[in-house]
C-alpha cells in the first residue's frame, strides 16, 4: 500500500487490461501539455550555465532559500502515483488515508527541521550515507549507499511503468511513448542543470499540481453543498460504514475498513515509518541540504510540513467526493471488468466529471508534473549517492571535481536507462513491483534507528552503527519472507490474524527498528567509542548548534514549528 | 531566489501560469458560444473562465514582480 510517497507506492493498475480510454484531450489540452514540456526543458537549458562544480550539480550550490528548498522538499514526494494512489485509498478507506499526510508526516518533518537538520547541515555532508560515514565509518556508509542506490533506481522504474500505464488507461497513450518521452525529458533537464534544475522544476511542478487538482475539490464541494453535504451523501450511500472519522474507528482491527488499530498508526506509521522516511530518505533530505544557511535548512521542512498538511485537500478530498457523487461504485483491481471502474480511477473520473477543454489539460499536466518531479528526485539522489558514496568512496578516491560532475551527469543518464529497463522488466513480471516496494520500506525503518542513535547518543560506536543497521535490515527481510511463506505468521508480526497488509507494514517497521536499536546499543556497550573530539558537528552534546535566540520570534524556526504542530493537533481533533 | 542567475524561478512560474491563464480563459469563453457535446457536471459555473482568470492573475503577479531587470 502507498505510504508517504516513494517509500511505498501503490501497485496502480497492476492487473488491468484497459479496454477503452477514460478521457479525450482537445487541441487546447494538448497545447497546455506541450507548453509544460517546453518550459521544463527550457529551465534545464537555462540553468546549465550555472552548474559548473560538484557543489552546484549535486547540492544546487547550497544556495536555495527556505521557500524553494521547502517546496521542493514536498514536491519531490508529491508524485503522480501519490496523487492517484491516495485518492484511490480515500475512496476505499475514507478519511483514514489522511493519517499518511498528518500523523504520518508532520511530526517527522518538524523533527527533521528542529532536531536533525543542524547535524546534517553543520557536518557539511552531501548525503545521508555521507553522514553515516562521518559518524560510523565506511562500512555503514557502504551498506546504506548501496541499498539506497539500488532501491531508488528500481523505484524510479516502477513509478515510470505505473505512470505509463496510467496514461494508457486515461488517455490511450502508447506505453512505450509515455515511458521514453517523459523519462528522457527528465534525463535531459537533470543532466543539464543537476539538482538545481531538478529543484527549480519541482517548484514549478508543485504549483501545477496544486492548480491542476484543486479545482476538483472546489467544484465537488459546490456540488455536494459543502463538507456536511458531502458527509450526508456518503452516509446515505454507504450505511453502516464510517468513512469520515480519523480516529473514532481505530479502537480495534475490525472496526475500520483498513484493518488497523491505533497503535499501528501511532507507533508504526507515526513514529518509525514516517520518521524513517522523512528524516533519512536522501531523496527528500537532499532538497533541504541545498539550503543557503542553517536557518533556511531548519525552516525548509517546516514550510514543507505546512503544505504537506494541506495536501489532503487535493488528494483525499477528491476520493471522498467520489464516494459522494460518482453514480457508479468503484471496485478493487481483482473485481475489475469491462465497463467497471476501479478505485485507482477515481481521480481521473473526477477530473472528467468537472473539467472541460483547457482545464482537463491542466489536470493531466498536474499528473505528468507529479510523475516528473518524483522521477527527477530519484535520479538526482541516485546520481549523488552513486558518485560521492560509492564511486568516490570505493572506486576512484582521487579525481578532479570536474571528473565527479561528469560522472554525476553520466550516471543520471545511466539511472534513467536502468529505470527504463526496470519498467520493462516490471511489464513482464508484475510481482517484482510488490517486492521492490517492500524492500524499500524494509530498509528505511532500521536506517532511522541508526541515524537517530548516531545523532543523539555519543556512546554509539562505529561497529554498532554497521551491525545495528545490518541486523535491522536483515530482520525486516526475514519478517517479510516469513509472512510470504506462511501467512498465519501475521498474528506474530502484526499482533493479530485480522491485520491487513497496511498493518503488517507498520508492525514490521516497528520491530525492525527496535532490533536495530537494541543491537546498536548492545554492540556499543561492547566496543570502543570514538573520542568526543571526533564527534564535533555530528552528535548532540558534542556539537555547538548556533542559537536562534537573537532573532525576533516570527523568524525563529521553533516558533513556526509550534504553529504548524498546533494546527496539526486542531485538525486531528476536528476530524476525530 | 537563486543568486547565480538573473532570472528567478518565480519568473518562470509566472510566465507559464500567465500563458495557461490566457489559454484556459480563452477556451472557457469559446465554450460559451460553442458548448461541448458532453459538457462536464456544473458546466453552468463556467469554471474555465474564472479558473483561467485565477491562473492569469497569479501568473501576472509573479511575472511582473520577478521580471529580470538589469541592475
Amino acid at each position: 500500500m502507498p505510504l508517504n510517497g516513494p517509500a511505498q507506492l501503490p501497485s496502480l493498475f497492476a492487473a488491468v487490461t484497459p479496454s477503452e480510454k477514460l478521457l479525450s484531450l482537445s487541441p487546447v489540452d494538448i497545447a497546455i501539455i506541450v507548453l509544460y514540456f517546453a518550459m521544463v526543458l527550457g529551465i534545464g537549458w537555462y540553468l546549465k550555465r550555472f552548474t559548473k562544480t560538484g557543489e552546484d550539480f549535486f547540492l544546487a550550490g547550497r544556495d536555495m532559500t527556505a521557500w524553494i528548498a521547502g517546496l521542493s522538499f514536498v514536491a519531490a514526494n508529491l508524485g503522480a502515483l501519490e496523487l492517484m494512489g491516495w485518492a484511490a485509498s480515500a475512496y476505499q478507506y475514507g478519511i483514514l488515508a489522511t493519517h499518511w499526510y498528518w500523523i504520518g508526516a508532520i511530526p517527522a518533518m518538524l523533527f527533521l527541521g528542529i532536531v536533525m537538520m543542524p547535524f546534517y547541515y553543520i557536518s557539511k555532508t552531501h548525503s545521508v550515507p555521507g553522514y553515516l560515514q562521518l559518524r560510523f565509518g565506511e562500512s555503514a556508509r557502504g551498506l546504506s549507499a548501496i541499498c539506497f542506490a539500488i532501491m531508488t533506481i528500481l523505484m524510479s522504474g516502477i513509478n515510470m511503468y505505473s505512470m505509463a500505464l496510467v496514461m494508457k488507461i486515461i488517455l490511450g497513450w502508447d506505453i512505450h511513448f509515455s515511458i521514453w518521452v517523459s523519462s528522457l525529458t527528465v534525463a535531459v533537464y537533470v543532466v543539464m542543470g543537476g539538482l538545481l534544475s531538478a529543484i527549480f522544476n519541482e517548484v514549478l511542478q508543485f504549483f501545477l499540481i496544486w492548480l491542476g487538482a484543486l479545482l476538483i475539490s472546489i467544484i465537488g464541494l459546490t456540488e455536494t453543498g459543502g463538507w456536511h453535504g458531502m458527509v450526508q451523501r456518503i452516509v446515505e450511500r454507504f450505511p453502516g460504514q464510517d468513512f469520515t472519522h480519523l480516529w473514532a474507528g481505530l479502537g480495534s482491527f475490525t472496526s475500520n475498513p483498513m484493518g488497523i488499530q491505533w497503535t499501528g498508526i501511532v507507533f508504526g506509521l507515526g513514529f518509525v515509518i514516517s520518521f524513517g522516511y522523512w528524516t533519512t530518505d536522501f531523496l527528500v533530505v537532499q532538497r533541504v541540504l541545498s539550503a543557503r544557511d542553517l536557518r533556511s535548512a531548519k525552516m525548509a521542512p517546516i514550510i514543507g510540513s505546512a503544505f504537506k498538511m494541506a495536501v489532503p485537500f487535493i488528494v483525499i478530498l477528491p476520493g471522498l467526493l467520489g464516494l459522494a457523487v460518482l453514480p457508479e461504485r468503484l471496485v478493487g483491481e481483482s473485481q475489475a471488468g469491462p465497463g467497471v471502474h476501479t478505485y485507482n480511477e477515481v481521480l481521473p473520473l473526477m477530473l472528467a466529471r468537472y473539467c472541460g477543454p483547457g482545464l482537463l489539460g491542466l489536470g493531466i499536466t498536474a499528473l505528468i508534473a507529479g510523475f516528473m518531479s518524483g522521477m527527477a528526485g530519484n535520479v538526482s539522489a541516485f546520481a549523488t549517492v552513486w558518485t560521492y558514496d560509492i564511486y568516490r568512496a570505493f572506486i576512484r578516491k582521487e579525481a578532479s571535481d570536474k571528473h565527479y560532475v561528469d560522472m554525476g551527469r553520466w550516471c543520471t543518464i545511466l539511472g534513467v536507462l536502468v529505470s527504463i529497463g526496470t519498467a520493462y522488466l516490471v511489464m513482464q513480471f508484475l510481482s517484482i513491483m510488490d517486492y521492490v516496494q517492500a524492500l524499500f520500506s524494509i530498509f528505511i525503518a532500521p536506517l532511522f534507528g541508526t541515524v537517530l542513535l548516531g545523532m543523539l547518543w555519543k556512546r554509539a560506536t562505529p561497529a554498532a552503527g554497521f551491525w545495528g543497521l545490518l541486523a535491522g535490515t536483515l530482520s525486516s527481510i526475514a519478517m517479510f519472507l516469513w509472512v510470504e511463506v506462511d501467512h498465519s505468521a501475521l498474528r506474530f508480526i502484526a499482533l493479530s490474524s485480522h491485520a491487513k497488509d497496511m498493518a503488517e507494514n507498520m508492525y514490521r517497521a516497528l520491530w525492525s527498528w527496535i532490533i536495530c536499536v537494541v543491537v546498536t546499543v548492545l554492540v556499543s556497550v561492547m566496543t570502543k567509542p570514538k573520542p568526543e573530539t571526533e564527534l564535533a558537528g555530528l552528535v548532540y552534546g558534542a556539537t555547538e548548534v548556533p542559537s536562534d535566540g537573537h532573532l525576533p520570534l516570527y523568524q525563529r524556526p521553533i516558533f513556526w514549528a509550534g504553529v504548524v504542530f498546533a494546527v496539526f493537533i486542531i485538525l486531528n481533533i476536528i476530524f476525530w | 531566489m537563486h543568486n547565480h542567475g538573473s532570472v528567478s524561478i518565480w519568473f518562470f512560474i509566472g510566465a507559464l501560469l500567465t500563458t495557461y491563464g490566457v489559454i484556459i480563459t480563452a477556451a472557457g469563453i469559446h465554450e460559451l458560444s460553442s458548448p461541448p457535446a458532453n459538457p462536464p457536471v456544473l458546466s453552468s459555473l463556467h469554471a474555465g473562465i474564472w479558473w483561467g482568470a485565477v491562473l492569469l492573475v497569479i501568473g501576472l503577479i509573479y511575472f511582473v514582480r520577478f521580471f529580470p531587470r538589469k541592475k
